[in-house]
């Protein structure tokens, strides 16, 4: 088994698991293990990233605003997480008194699973793809969606105007802003002719498709940088949770534990699309290729895929972490105007001419 | 008289009250707004203050001229030395005493200082509100030089009480002009900056051009004085109307403008900013010698009578009426304070506009709650 | 305006009004149920534009209440004070200025709120720092012996 890790093609490694549990026990069984230890392998990815990013934007804000940042806890600070996980482990759930005891506790666990379903779907590495559907790109869109119907029965069940404003204006900009998200990813579909993530991410394999799709894709990628920012609630789109002007939004009754899981998930699905981006417009785990066999490439093959993308999806993060902290705040008015007046009619016709190009090959 | 109450602030049944304050992020001090809205638009506002109610003109009905100089401090906070200012122009007019030059040109460059380390505070919490949170720092880092030189001087960052009837208490320190001419070699620098970083941003401007216009007629009506009521046009500025100490030797030129809104009263203060750092260039070389207090006697009593001075805060007109029967404790001792009248003014600015407006309306009129509540 | 015509222009506007010593601005001290009419011809006769009113306070004299009111214009620069007595001790009461100028609106609340005196016609008289039941601070018979301390 431990000769088949290729650190370059995990497809060997899997299979060799694979074939190992199948001669131990039954198919049922060797099935359930291996679910087993997606799960498993899963969660500690999920709590490791989700501790190292909450690290990086504190960092990077440090950085946008002069100063330093955590770096009491840990060499350099790096156990500042957890030692704000620990915190949040120890206060008080604050039972509130007219809530809906069912819908407030439940609403945390929506969106956490909401973006956990997402993450399975991601290819990391060739062969390291839990979840290979041939309608890959549309299950994770869907999947994402399931975030709001947390957000907005944790504004409703805490029976609080602040809240409950709060989550309206969340509610209407992740649907309005779904459209766009989903329409920019359409553009790749095009191209590439496939939903299949793996197959994207192998039809990148001559160059990404940012530079084989020149303007079209760019503009795409634009707008799916904006309206994933706006999707996440990020950034200068951040009025749900705005602090200045209704104390933390929907999440206001929210205390310890449940408020780290929508802390939490905010930050994975900022990960979640991050990593959408990558796959679809900046190659995924495909090194920079340009053309099909020649030196070039042979030197970037040389770095295993993981490093590619995860390099690829720390830059984007790094990007929309910018954002926030650079830019004031977008009204809600000006915000669904951005969406429907602007971005909607662009992508529409950058869709058309994306399918003009197509068909007449006029793409790399 | 209660339901009647009930009637004025709720209005309608079916309004949808909602509390901004008095702890809240945004609301620089504590101060509750009433605010009933329909949807997102905002039909009416009514602020209610006096959390931070001190007593402070019964305080001064018991202490005397020079005590009263360290309460004066404590209401508005970020211009307190003109405050302090205030009272003893007023003492020092009425026992009809003449500082040295020396001591009026000092005050007027601290007055100066202040107003900029004010501006800058007010700089740093607008960005915060509308959520550029980086503005926080930024702004800060560069009030710390102000700070700085307060501090080498008279040994207080934010409330100095340096000020007394007949001069000042103590001396500047022999490096204080090199470093206000250093300083204001680092700020040129700095506040184009503070345009690039807010003025010029495109979600900045949509969210404050054209936002709850001032008309100068209600400017005029509500008493609004300061930057936001030069924004409308409003000329008021007590530096040029009504100046005092040596303000009429110096050259400088109110900035007014004429739109009124929160954009505009957002520049005038920038604008502020420059011109104040050229009246520090006008008198730091000129600083004349001479004493830094007339000797005066031990116990002030002011001659009976009624006496007012009216100052230039970096908020608006500060007014100081002290009604005086010969002792040495005053009758009584008004300040007319300029968040007091700013603030009720959104009363009439904000119908019509969305609840995050309300938020920059109020940044951008630039109150301190302590102020009005006294 | 120069103070000796402002004086004698002032004098023709409301029979009964006295000029009092002041030794920095004009101070006119008027009857208090003339004063709504005076102010009114102050605020609107076009020599005189009195539109910005600095502001409106009070003066517990112990047998009478004065109120003070200091007025300028933004177009003539001059300054007037305007007083008026009110001798009622138990119920005083005067007519409101806010519908002359509207910053009267809030001033008139503060004097209310620190010295009990009401303003007829007043659009909304509540008090403003205080609660319902506390006394009227600024009057100088005032005591409250758990909180206050007197030299």
């Amino acid at each position: 088994m431990i000769m088949s890790f290729n650190i370059y093609d995990f497809s060997g490694l899997t299979r060799s698991i694979d074939n190992g549990l199948r001669e131990i026990m039954s198919p049922g069984w060797a099935i359930f293990i291996e679910l087993a230890i997606i799960g498993l392998v899963f969660l500690i990815f999920y709590a490791l990233l989700g501790l190292f990013l909450v690290y990086a934007e504190r960092k990077v804000c440090a950085l946008i605003q002069n100063r330093l940042g955590p770096n009491r806890v840990g060499p350099a600070g790096i156990l500042q997480t957890i030692a704000d996980l620990i915190k949040l482990l120890m206060k008080e759930l604050i039972p509130l008194k007219n809530a809906d005891k069912l819908l407030f506790n439940i609403a945390p666990f929506i969106v956490i699973i909401a973006s956990f379903m997402a993450i399975a779907a991601i290819p990391f590495a060739r062969g390291l793809h839990a979840i290979d559907f041939n309608i890959g790109i549309f299950y994770v869109i869907a999947v994402s969606s399931l975030g709001v119907v947390g957000i907005l029965l944790a504004g409703w069940s805490s029976n609080s105007k602040y809240s409950l404003i709060g989550a309206m204006r969340s509610g209407a900009q992740i649907i309005s802003y779904e459209l766009s998200v989903g329409l920019s990813l359409l553009t790749i579909i095009v191209f590439a002719g496939t939903m299949q993530l793996s197959g994207i991410v192998e039809s990148q394999a001559n160059g990404w498709w940012i530079f084989k799709g020149h303007i079209p894709a760019v503009v795409a990628f634009i707008i799916f940088l904006i309206a994933s920012t706006a999707e996440t609630n990020r950034g200068p789109f951040d009025l749900a949770e705005a602090e200045s002007e209704l104390t933390a939004g929907f999440h206001t009754e929210y205390s310890g534990i449940r408020f780290a899981f929508f802390f939490l998930a905010e930050f994975m699905n900022m990960f979640i699309v991050a990593s959408m981006a990558v796959t679809v417009f900046l190659g995924g785990w495909m090194p920079l290729h340009f053309g099909t066999d020649n030196a070039f490439n042979h030197i970037m093959d040389f770095i295993p895929p993981l490093v590619w993308f995860f390099g690829k999806t720390f830059v984007v993060i790094y990007l929309i972490m910018l954002f926030k902290w650079t830019f004031p705040r977008l009204r809600i008015d000006q915000l669904l105007t951005l969406e429907w007046k602007y971005l909607l009619p662009v992508n529409l016709v950058n869709i058309l001419v994306v399918a003009f190009l197509t068909l007449m090959e006029w793409h790399f | 008289m209660q339901e009647e109450v009930k009637n004025i602030i709720l209005g309608e049944d079916e309004d949808y009250i909602i509390n901004v304050g008095p702890q809240h992020p945004s609301t620089h001090g504590v101060l509750r707004f009433e605010v009933s809205l329909q949807g997102e638009t905002i039909k009416k506002v009514v602020p209610h203050c006096g959390y931070i109610h001190r007593g402070i003109e019964k305080m001064c009905e018991r202490d005397t001229y020079p005590q009263i100089i360290h309460l004066t401090d404590r209401m508005d906070y970020l211009s307190a030395h003109i405050n302090n200012e205030a009272v003893c122009l007023c003492v020092e007019k009425a026992l009809e005493v003449e500082v040295p030059e020396h001591v009026t040109y000092i005050r007027a460059m601290l007055d100066e200082l202040t107003r900029i380390a004010s501006h800058q505070l007010w700089w740093c919490a607008m960005g915060m509100d509308m959520g550029a949170l980086t503005t926080f720092f930024y702004g800060l880092r560069d009030r710390e030089q102000i700070l700085d030189i307060f501090e080498e001087s008279f040994g207080t960052r934010l409330i100095q009480s340096v000020n007394t009837p007949g001069g000042l208490m103590n001396d500047i320190h022999p490096g204080f002009q090199k470093r206000v001419k250093e300083f204001i070699k680092y700020f040129r620098k700095k506040l184009p900056e503070y345009d690039q970083l807010l003025t010029g941003n495109v979600i900045f401007r949509e969210r404050t051009e054209g936002i709850a216009p001032m008309s100068r007629e209600d400017a005029i009506q509500f008493g609004v004085t300061g930057p936001s009521g030069r924004a409308s046009g409003f000329s008021c500025d007590i530096r040029k109307v009504d100046p005092y100490g040596i303000y009429p030797k110096i050259h400088f030129s109110e900035m007014l403008r004429t739109e009124g809104d929160t954009l505009s009263r957002y520049k005038v203060r920038i604008d502020e900013m420059y011109e104040s750092m050229n009246i520090l260039e006008q008198l730091v070389d000129n600083i004349p010698e001479g004493n830094f207090a007339v000797r005066m006697k031990a116990v002030l009593r002011l001659p009976a009578g009624e006496f007012y001075q009216r100052v230039e805060t970096a908020r608006g007109e500060l007014g100081v009426f002290i009604v005086s029967d010969g002792n040495k404790t005053p009758y009584r001792m008004k300040f007319r304070s300029p968040n007091f009248s700013n603030l009720f003014v959104i009363t009439k600015l904000a119908p019509g506009y969305k609840i995050a407006d309300l938020i920059a309306i109020s940044g951008s009129l630039d109150l301190v709650i302590p102020d009005i509540d006294r | 305006m120069e103070s000796i015509v402002l004086k004698q222009h002032l004098e023709s506007l409301v029979p009964g009004i006295v000029f009092a010593e002041n030794r920095q601005y004009t101070e006119v001290i008027v009857p208090a149920d003339l004063l709504h009419s005076f102010c009114k011809q102050l605020r609107f006769s076009a020599e005189l534009q009195f539109d910005y009113q600095i502001s409106l306070t009070a003066i517990d004299w112990k047998d009478h209440f004065m109120l003070a009111c200091h007025l300028t214009s933004s177009v003539f620069r001059h300054i007037l004070v305007v007083k008026s007595r009110i001798d009622d001790r138990d119920h005083p009461s005067i007519d409101t200025l806010s519908d002359i100028w509207k910053t009267s609106e809030y001033h008139e609340r503060e004097v209310y709120d620190l010295f009990g005196i009401s303003f007829r016609n007043h659009p909304d008289l509540r008090r403003l720092f205080l609660d319902e039941d506390y006394g009227f601070p600024l009057r100088k018979d005032f005591t409250d012996e758990s909180r206050m301390i007197v030299r």
